[in-house]
């Protein structure tokens, strides 16, 4: 008994400290190889608007506004629907209907992100192409439309198991006050559940931020500022899946790190956001 | 009487094995026999489509050999090479001073291509000028109107830096002038075809090896990229397609090269579409 109580424990440390060193050498090694580039003065180079690597210029920030930009779009597309789901499915609909949205998001998180990319550029961007003049289809409004869509389980399904916690505590003393389910839903357990839903938005954002294939396959790859919705961008993931290939010696290869800092530094501040808020807040819904 | 046959197949089988020696610099199949174990192959997206059909052949000549192809442009090639991730590594390009230097490769060529423009079959622009090329890729060109086409805006589609594609374009056909940031970037010489085919007013670049039906080659200067046309020389887009090993390569990878660059091997170029590297 004693033993194995030992022995599950032991494995359990085995397991945190092996992924807690995976990550740590991610970053070792990230930082190992984009140090030259911060530490010789070449950052105010990639700094710049500028990726013509054949002119020598390195610019990756058209790439991190890109990002940026891209995952706004998708947030404001996702954010909404996710909103309407989650209400929906906890309450606000019929039951059966409720029960059907819920498969379907389901179902929806477990499309590889191929298909989409792939249904996408057969379907929408020729769509956008003939209906908006001066634009090729590959651009922003295509990849955030359909990254929206990509990240819209991710919040609904996070956030509706925040919610349905926060209703089990709840739901007795709402009804006991005399709200209807709707009132209770939208005054009472909505704002109440706000940590988990935060958190929600918040790994839907990190999921939307480091996707690749879509902005690979939609987004039209061209590394300049984006005039308009229409109008082709390139992701710092993309970027880095663009640029991963090219001869290792040279200086675009090594923009390839700085992007990489970047987006690691991107998904740790979300993390650490997430769970600070859980920390905090999170325990108050428990008590009451 | 199975066992007759199976007598007789013995007496060949090992007739064939001793004859081996004496084919081993034929690059026949038989060049195979007896080998067995994995070789992988990655790199170059245009050598695909050869080497899977070498691949094709050589696994069901002989099941104990198991060959994988995959893509990701001959930089990925290089790279994978170098770091003993593969055994064979894909370029389209010569490789750099740099990359030779630092991993030890050795490169082998097995065929010629072409790099041709390409756009939309609907398009009817089937000619162009260099210094028309150039300005539609610098993006001072901006309609299909001024080179004789619709009133419409061109679409310009190029590849990813890493690609030796974009690399013989550039420097071959666009004299390694400026391409526009505008331009969408396309990861492969298949998904360029299906970019450009599918995209009334694209134009964009792709491997001859590559072109049919679903996109129009352009002529520069009145010579199309045509797979006779970069035979005779006349047109000037080409560039070899090479097989690098880190070192001298193995057993297996020395006969799977042989295999590619001898009479077999330069009809499956051919069928292919490119041009065998020894014409």
């Amino acid at each position: 008994m004693h033993f194995s109580e030992t022995f599950s424990r032991m494995l359990l440390y085995t397991a945190a400290i092996v992924s807690l060193a995976c990550v740590m050498a991610v970053f070792a090694f990230l930082v190992y190889f984009a140090w030259p580039v911060l530490a010789g003065g070449e950052w105010k180079d990639l700094l710049s608007l500028n990726w013509r690597p054949f002119q020598g210029h390195y610019g990756i920030l058209p790439m991190i506004l890109g990002s940026m930009y891209l995952t706004v779009l998708a947030m404001l597309v996702a954010c909404p629907l996710a909103a309407g789901v989650c209400l929906f499915c906890s309450g606000l609909g019929p039951g059966p209907a409720a029960g059907a949205v819920k498969a379907l998001v389901r179902f929806m998180s477990g499309i590889p992100t191929v298909v989409y990319g792939f249904v996408a550029a057969f379907t929408l961007v020729p769509f956008l192409r003939s209906h908006f003049s001066g634009s090729t289809g590959y651009c922003l409004l295509a990849a955030g439309l359909i990254l929206g869509f990509l990240i819209l389980p991710t919040i609904v399904l996070i956030g509706l198991s925040a919610l349905e916690r926060v209703d089990q505590e709840l739901s007795l003393t709402c009804s006991a006050l005399g709200l209807s389910r709707v009132q209770s839903l939208i005054h009472v357990i909505f704002p109440a559940a706000w940590p988990g839903l935060l958190a929600a938005v918040l790994l839907g954002f990190a999921r939307a931020v480091g996707d690749t294939l879509i902005a690979l396959m939609l987004a039209g790859n061209a590394p300049q500022l984006p005039g308009s919705l229409f109008d082709s961008i390139r992701t710092l993931t993309a970027h880095i899946a663009l640029v991963v290939a090219t001869d290792s010696q040279s200086q675009a290869y090594r923009s390839v790190f700085a992007a990489g800092c970047l987006l690691f530094f991107i998904a740790a501040a979300v993390n650490i956001t997430v769970f600070r808020v859980q920390q905090k807040f999170g325990g108050l819904s428990r008590d009451g | 009487m199975f066992r007759r046959i199976f007598f007789v197949f013995l007496c060949l089988c090992t007739a064939v094995f001793s004859l081996q020696p004496v084919w081993a610099g034929s690059s026949d199949l038989s060049a195979f026999d007896g080998l067995s174990g994995r070789l992988t192959i990655a790199g170059g997206t245009a050598h695909i489509p050869v080497m899977k059909q070498a691949a094709r052949q050589i696994m069901e000549h002989n099941p104990d050999i198991a060959i994988t192809v995959a893509g990701g442009g001959s930089g990925v090639g290089v790279q994978k090479v170098g770091a003993g991730l593969v055994d064979i590594g894909n370029t389209g390009r010569a490789l750099s001073e740099k990359e030779r230097d630092k991993f030890g490769l050795k490169s082998y060529a097995f065929a010629v291509d072409g790099v041709g423009l390409a756009v939309h079959p609907d398009n009817p622009v089937n000619n162009l000028s260099k210094d028309q090329v150039k300005g539609i890729f610098a993006g001072e060109i901006g309609s299909w109107k001024q080179v004789g086409g619709a009133d419409r805006q061109i679409n310009l589609y190029t590849r990813d830096e890493a690609s030796g594609t974009r690399s013989v374009f550039w420097k071959k056909a666009l004299d390694k002038g400026p391409v526009a940031v505008e331009a969408n970037v396309i990861q492969s010489n298949g998904a360029m075809k299906v970019a450009i085919s599918r995209d009334p007013d694209a134009i964009g670049y792709l491997s001859i090896g590559h072109m049919d039906d679903s996109v129009s080659g352009v002529a520069i200067d009145g010579v199309s990229p045509t797979r006779e046309n970069a035979k005779e020389g006349s047109y000037p887009v080409v560039r070899k397609l090479y097989m690098n090993t880190k070192g001298e390569p193995g057993k297996l990878a020395r006969t799977f090269i042989d295999y590619l660059q001898g009479p077999r091997g330069a009809h499956i170029v051919s069928e292919n579409g490119f041009i065998p590297a020894g014409q």
